[in-house]
């Protein structure tokens, strides 16, 4: 049978997603019109539940005037900056300053082409579905190197430094880590990672699930691996030369960064828009917010890390536990692939512990100097 | 293979969100790495010795409030007690144990805010500092029962205090003393085995015992290095050779031991103030001193331990309304001395918790 | 209690061990010839017994003929202290030895002294203004300072 979805050919799977809602422009104009109002609004509702929530945990408030629970907060926020004056260094280069903002934000917007908000309900069905986010991911760091090397300011250059060796670096555990996933459900294709996790993944990749949890947190700038805008440091980081519009689309990449690898970690590890009663959206929805506020949580709770132990926790932590489970991972698909999953789950939720303990006993973080 | 690198200048500073004030360092970076380091300071400068020589010695007292303005309170102690020196006024004892506890509860608040933002330096997102700022509201809602002001409090006077504390202010107190304790334990759980604290912070700008003496440190950073000298104990002024209390100190000399410092000391703040409080006698707050101290030719020194340090007041009179001479000994500044050692070779973000952990106030590096 | 040395007893001492260096002294403090500074701090900081290791403060006083230097030291090991006092003459290239090179603490104080009141410190490390800027005219602390 052969099947063409999409003008892409479709190996037979267990079952073929609904063509939703048909024809291929339809289909697209829909996809691109949800996928901006997705990202839009969530974004909104990300800086204000980020704010909300940071003030609960400090034992504040937070923005509480407009609208009711300060829940417009996020529209005042996004007129002010956009009627602030754009101020643009005078020894700037100002094609690549200009420039920046905007190669840092689409890459973010990209991510969403592939992930599905119910079964099929996606933009494009990718057969390299998680390769095209760990590819597309990687481009916004081309905007922030511009935007630190544009604006001319040393500290922007330097938090473009930090963020390009911390993109470089993490990205490598978080890929091993995403692959365990795959191995487990025999496909790249965003749709049927999520259609195969009949249990979500988190209960089989507990590993994998954090590797990728704080390797994502790396590489997209929140606490604790906030360092390329540090604000004690280097006051803004790579956006310090950054005003009215430019700002906030970079603040917009922020959140946007944010929600994409919530939604990915939701879609890998949680059933992404499976779920029991509510409808699919719903679900994914949830599970992208709880997601996002185990990173408002950590913001909260943790203080920053120095940049030789961002590295050293990339490639002496992260790393090898990625390899190892992908390892394991790998003997428990090729050697065991009927076991039950309870057992299955038993089993991992042990090793990581047992790993986790093992590396936190070999490796320190450092204490005083590091020569580099 | 080694790579060329060429170091490059950045001002950190004066406007820096942790700079503390208005002050300037002067990197020269490799990379990330500090070759050179230059303090820069005056951006905050007002003249206030020379300022002071122009008023008269009762109306520098709110001057003092300017200096250390994160421990008003301990300035006004310490300044009113080189004119009582200076002048032979003597103060009731009701007044000596009120100073007591409003220089302790001062400390206890000035700590706060010195441990916050270390954290805050750190890249702990706020949260220490907003919960130390809680804690350190209720102590300016106490000070603020005594003199309606809530930062620069011109409360303390020659021979006593300006006015008695209100009736509600005892239980008021009372209060904070009893959840103090629990707040300072719940900050320890927070923070202090928090893994990434400990990373950043333990052994990383050692300032060794030999070299804090030399350098004149004093306060937390020359305690934290090991060092155990506090003038409350070693030259005990007013009324705290009756108290029992302990000097806590560093082993190390570490950022982490300056913090750690800070926090034993409050919990000893916290026992002083119990036990002023209850041998606190009654009588009068102030003894009879004229509006215009004339105090005879001559000079006067007198130090106190204040949060940050060994805070001395040097008066020179010459028998008219105002001194002839009025010199501050300002502990921010001088710990900041071996600055530029403790910082060389270090990376940038290390470079800006060891200035946390310094714990200077600008207003009183600068004057 | 930090025990008061009797400066008359160290000024004695100090005249014994550099003949010379006393101008005068009272229950105070005593005064201090500037040519001797640096030999007799490093003596008031090695002798045993003494170990003045820790240099309180330094400041200075616009006496108008002549600014008066004050150091106050403290012995942490002992735990006592002592003042002295050094005159430095004429109003346009007063200077008095450094004594960074004994107590570094003196480092941030001796600039400021020469920053507010224009004492030259010879054999200072780093001698600049540190409140005032560079360029600045005059000595803000300075008895006949107009703003």
């Amino acid at each position: 049978m052969n099947i063409v979805y999409h003008g892409i050919a479709v190996p037979d799977m267990k079952q073929l997603p609904p063509d939703w809602p048909g024809g291929f422009f339809w289909h697209w104009l829909v996809f691109t019109v949800i996928i901006f109002t997705f990202v839009f609004t969530l974004v909104m509702a990300f800086t204000w539940v980020e704010r909300r929530g940071l003030g609960r945990m400090q034992s504040r408030l937070g923005p509480n005037r407009a609208g009711p629970f300060g829940i417009l907060q996020p529209v005042a926020d996004a007129i002010k900056v956009l009627l602030k004056e754009d101020i643009v260094p005078s020894r700037s280069d100002r094609i690549v300053h200009w420039l920046a903002p905007v190669v840092a934000f689409f890459p973010a917007l990209l991510i969403f082409a592939v992930v599905p908000f119910q079964n099929g309900a996606l933009l494009a069905d990718l057969d390299i579905g998680i390769l095209y986010v760990v590819a597309i991911s990687s481009v916004s760091t081309v905007g922030i190197f511009m935007a630190g090397w544009g604006s001319s300011n040393k500290f922007s250059l330097l938090g473009a430094m930090r963020n390009v060796a911390a993109v470089v670096s993490y990205e490598m555990p978080l890929v091993l880590a995403v692959i365990g996933v795959v191995l487990i459900a025999g496909s790249l294709s965003m749709n049927q990672i999520v259609l195969a996790q009949d249990i979500p993944l988190i209960l089989l990749q507990p590993l994998g699930f954090l590797i990728v949890f704080i390797a994502g947190c790396a590489e997209i700038n929140r606490s604790p691996f906030d360092l390329m805008e540090a604000d004690s440091e280097i006051v803004a980081g790579f956006h310090t030369e950054y005003s009215g519009m430019k700002f906030a689309m970079f603040y917009l990449v922020e959140y946007a960064e944010a929600l994409a690898l919530s939604a990915i970690i939701a879609t890998l590890f949680l059933g992404g828009w499976r779920g029991p009663v509510l409808p699919p959206w719903l679900w994914l929805v949830i599970k992208v917010f709880a997601v996002f506020f185990l990173m408002v949580w950590t913001r909260t709770t943790l203080p920053r890390i120095r940049i030789d132990q961002l590295m050293a926790l990339a490639w002496k932590f992260l790393f090898p536990l990625a390899l190892i489970n992908l390892a394991i991972t790998g003997l428990q698909v090729v050697a065991w692939p009927d076991a039950l999953p309870w057992t299955m789950i038993i089993v991992n939720f042990a090793i990581a512990a047992v790993l986790i303990v093992l590396w936190s006993r070999l490796f320190k973080v450092g204490w005083g100097r590091v020569e580099v | 293979m080694t790579l060329k690198t060429e170091p490059f200048v950045v001002n950190i500073g004066p406007q820096h969100p942790s700079t503390h004030g208005v002050f300037r360092l002067r990197t020269t970076l490799d990379g990330e790495v500090i070759v050179d380091v230059e303090p820069i300071f005056g951006y905050l400068h007002r003249g206030i010795e020379k300022l002071a020589e122009e008023r008269t010695y009762g109306g520098i007292i709110p001057l003092t409030d300017r200096l250390d303005y994160l421990a008003s309170m301990s300035n006004n102690m310490g300044y009113c007690m080189a004119v009582e020196k200076l002048a032979g006024i003597e103060v009731p004892e009701r007044a000596e144990y009120l100073r007591v506890i409003l220089a302790e509860l001062q400390r206890i608040a000035s700590h706060l805010i010195g441990v916050g933002a270390f954290f805050n330096d750190l890249g702990a997102m706020m949260t220490p500092i907003v919960y130390m700022i809680r804690e350190r509201e209720k102590i300016v809602d106490l000070f603020e029962m005594l003199c309606g002001q809530r930062l620069t409090y011109n409360f303390m006077r020659f021979g006593g205090l300006s006015q008695d504390i209100p009736e509600e202010f005892l239980p008021a107190l009372r209060k904070f003393l009893d959840q103090m304790p629990r707040f300072i334990d719940e900050y320890d759980q927070l923070l202090m085995d928090n893994e990434i604290v400990l990373a950043r912070s333990k052994d990383v700008g050692v300032l060794p015992a030999e070299t804090a003496i030399n350098i004149s440190a004093s306060g937390p950073v020359l305690r934290g290095s090991g060092v155990k000298w506090d003038i409350r104990k070693a030259d005990p002024y007013s009324v705290y050779d009756r108290f029992e209390f302990d000097i806590p100190t560093g082993t190390a000399g570490d950022a982490y031991d300056r913090y750690r410092v800070k926090v034993e000391e409050m919990r000893q703040s916290l026992r002083i103030i119990e036990q002023a409080v209850a041998q606190l006698p009654g009588g009068p707050f102030r003894s009879k001193v004229p509006f215009l101290v004339r105090p005879p030719v001559g000079e006067a020194y007198a130090h106190i331990e204040s949060a940050r340090g060994d805070l001395g007041f040097y008066l020179v009179s010459d028998n008219s309304i105002a001194p002839y001479r009025f010199h501050v000994r300002a502990p921010s500044l001088i710990n900041l001395t071996a600055l530029r050692e403790m910082l060389i070779g270090w990376k940038v973000a290390d470079a800006i918790i060891i200035f946390g952990s310094i714990d200077i106030v600008m207003g009183e590096v600068d004057r | 209690m930090t025990a008061v040395l009797s400066p008359r007893n160290i000024a004695d001492r100090l005249e014994k061990e550099f003949p010379g260096s006393i101008v005068s002294s009272d229950d105070n403090s005593f005064e201090m010839n500037s040519t001797f500074l640096v030999p007799a701090a490093r003596f008031l900081k090695d002798t045993p017994g003494l170990d003045f290791d820790f240099l309180s403060y330094i400041t200075g006083i616009d006496r108008y003929d002549h600014f008066e230097l004050v150091y106050h030291l403290v012995s942490l090991k002992h735990n006592h202290s002592l003042t002295f006092k050094v005159r430095c003459y004429g109003r346009d290239n007063p200077s008095a030895p450094s004594l960074t090179p004994v107590w570094r603490g003196a480092d941030f104080q001796e600039r400021e002294i020469f920053d507010l009141l224009g004492v030259r410190f010879e054999g200072h490390p780093n001698l600049k203004r540190i409140v005032l800027w560079e360029g600045f005219d005059g000595h803000p602390l300075r008895k006949d300072f107009l703003g």
